[in-house]
């Protein structure tokens, strides 16, 4: 549905996406990662032909985002970053005039308005002005607006942004259910929310991609992947770290904190995590550890967005 | 032509859901009756034509229409929503074009609602209304002249102040580019062709042979072009601020 070919945009001299490609299929929903000023924003611009790209190609559902910019933007719904409405309408009022110019009319208006009222959860505010809403409210007005003519494409920028935890996990439930359906990009910076919701992840730092693939496969990235942690309830952090050192399969082990007692062993290369904690779970029972907890880290999303992200200067003094 | 209605119709909304329309109209009738009655003295004159009333045209949409026009794009640069309106499935040109309208439809009722002095001059004398009529086609012309140079000038600024004062500067100058004492005072040093070259880019030239009651083909073109021109300029701004 969306193809985005060596994408580029310049602004003067200063370079904010460089020859960004990908491809969202029907059902798909993309995570947008990246730390603020990575070219997020300005990539989801130009996919929605609201500025246009300095070099390469957006194809929505086939029709070029500049040559056939009306056929391209009716398929797609757009959630700009500060989700922007006009104060001075009513809700209800704003949202017929989106559908108005979705080329909603009659029936279909009324029932498409009344369709994403309820979605959204605005019942209670429709007649209010948009400029007496809280944050939140605004913010799922404009989602509303998005998504009013129920377009085979959805483009979010930061959908969660500014809504409280409830609000939040109502966008996110929305957003998967919506994207069995659609193609869905959405960018954010809560990690969590990637797990939650995408089928795949794009890490775009610096206007370029640096990584691309499902959370599971990022997440395998960590250097954490494949640790075995374990937590005892006492014994000598040392002893306990001697025996695992001792093991052909740990690479090394660290302690992560005295008390309570946590102790973390790192596998060697080529070996199996599961290998690692059988081994381990072996040693703890001959040397009679009175352990509380045995888990295989699964890798953490967080660890892999800081160790692409962090400018090269800093990743030197990370280590 | 259907998201040019719909995007018209949301102006007028905001219009008067904001008290912009609602000031301007009430301003307008209240100047333009004081300078007609008081200042030019409509009555003592004696004569059956609204030569006093049109004469003031030019200087109070000076002030008043760049007051109308200077939201009509920095409104929407500065909420951010001129991103949902660019990304809906409208060309800018459609955008523009709505906007404008709406303004125009505000300038127009203005114009409309002061129909009293139609009926006072008609009632007092035998007015040649063939000659109201066209100053009243003139007026509304002209005021769409300002407005589109109003237009122009939002695009270029998310501020309206700055809308609002560098349209005014550009209107004046369209004004006294024609202006009889201006126009006077470069005959000494400046040959009459090129005086006359530029009295022809004015808004006073033009007006004021309309107000004669002679329709010229001229004046109107002169009129619409200078609206097209500049809303074309509009468009060529926004585009350039969207390409950054």
């Amino acid at each position: 549905m969306i193809k985005v070919r060596n994408l580029k945009k310049a602004f003067g001299p200063k370079v904010a996406v460089n020859d960004v490609s990908f491809t969202v299929e029907k059902g798909e929903v993309l995570g947008f990662l990246g730390p603020n000023g990575a070219g997020k924003s300005t990539t989801m611009r130009m996919i929605t032909g609201f500025i246009p790209p300095t070099a390469g190609e957006v194809s929505i559902g086939g029709h070029d985002i500049v040559a056939k910019p009306i056929e391209a933007k009716r398929l797609i719904g757009y959630l700009p970053e500060a989700a922007p409405s006009y104060a001075d309408m009513s809700v209800l009022g704003f949202l017929n005039f989106t559908a108005e110019l979705r080329g909603l009319s009659g029936d279909a208006q009324k029932k498409a308005v009344n369709r994403v009222i309820e979605m959204c959860f605005l019942e209670s505010v429709v007649h209010q002005s948009v400029e007496t809403l809280s944050k939140g409210y605004r913010h799922r007005t404009c989602f509303a607006q998005s998504i009013i003519h129920d377009p085979e494409v959805l483009i979010l920028d930061e959908p969660t942004d500014g809504l409280d935890p409830n609000q939040k996990h109502e966008v996110r439930t929305l957003i998967r259910t919506m994207g069995e359906k659609k193609a869905i990009i959405f960018s954010t910076h809560i990690l969590e929310e990637v797990e939650a919701v995408c089928s795949r992840a794009i890490i775009i730092d610096r206007g370029a991609i640096v990584a691309n693939g499902t959370p599971a496969e990022l997440k395998q990235r960590s250097t954490l992947a494949g640790a075995v942690t374990l937590r005892l309830t006492d014994g000598s952090a040392n002893a306990v770290k001697g025996k695992l050192d001792g093991l052909t399969a740990v690479d090394r082990s660290v302690i992560v904190s005295e008390s309570p007692l946590i102790v973390r062993a790192f596998p060697r290369k080529q070996i199996a995590s599961d290998d690692l904690a059988k081994a381990v779970g072996e040693v703890a029972l001959k040397e009679r550890w009175s352990l509380l907890e045995l888990s295989t880290e699964a890798g953490r999303l967080d660890e892999v967005f800081r160790s692409i992200t962090l400018p090269d200067t800093k990743k030197e003094d990370a280590k | 032509m259907k998201p040019i209605l719909t995007i018209a119709k949301r102006e007028l909304n905001g219009y008067f859901a904001s008290p912009v329309a609602f000031v301007f109209i009430v301003i307008f009738l209240l100047l333009s009756g004081f300078f007609t009655f008081m200042v030019a003295g409509f009555f003592e004159r004696g004569q059956a034509n609204l030569e006093t009333f049109f004469t003031w045209h030019p200087w109070l949409y000076l002030f008043l229409v760049p007051a109308v026009g200077m939201r009509m794009w920095s409104e929407e640069r500065r909420l951010g929503t001129i991103e949902l309106l660019l990304t809906m499935p409208v060309t800018p040109w459609q955008a523009i074009v709505g906007k404008f309208l709406a303004a125009w439809a505000v300038v127009g009722l203005a114009l409309v609602l002061t129909f009293p002095v139609w009926l006072t001059v008609n009632y007092l004398g035998n007015p040649d209304n063939g000659v109201i009529f066209a100053s009243y086609l003139g007026s509304f012309l002209m005021g769409g002249g300002y407005l589109a140079i109003t237009a122009m000038t939002s695009a270029m600024t998310r501020n309206q102040v700055v809308a609002f004062i560098v349209s005014v500067v550009l209107s004046l100058f369209l004004i006294l580019a024609g202006f009889p004492p201006v126009t006077n005072m470069l005959v000494a040093w400046a040959s009459p062709w090129l005086i006359d070259g530029i009295a022809a880019f004015s808004v006073m030239t033009h007006f004021e042979s309309i107000q004669k009651g002679v329709l010229d083909s001229r004046d109107i073109v002169y009129f619409l072009s200078l609206i097209v021109f500049s809303l074309f300029t509009t468009s060529v701004i926004i585009r350039a601020h969207r390409a950054g």
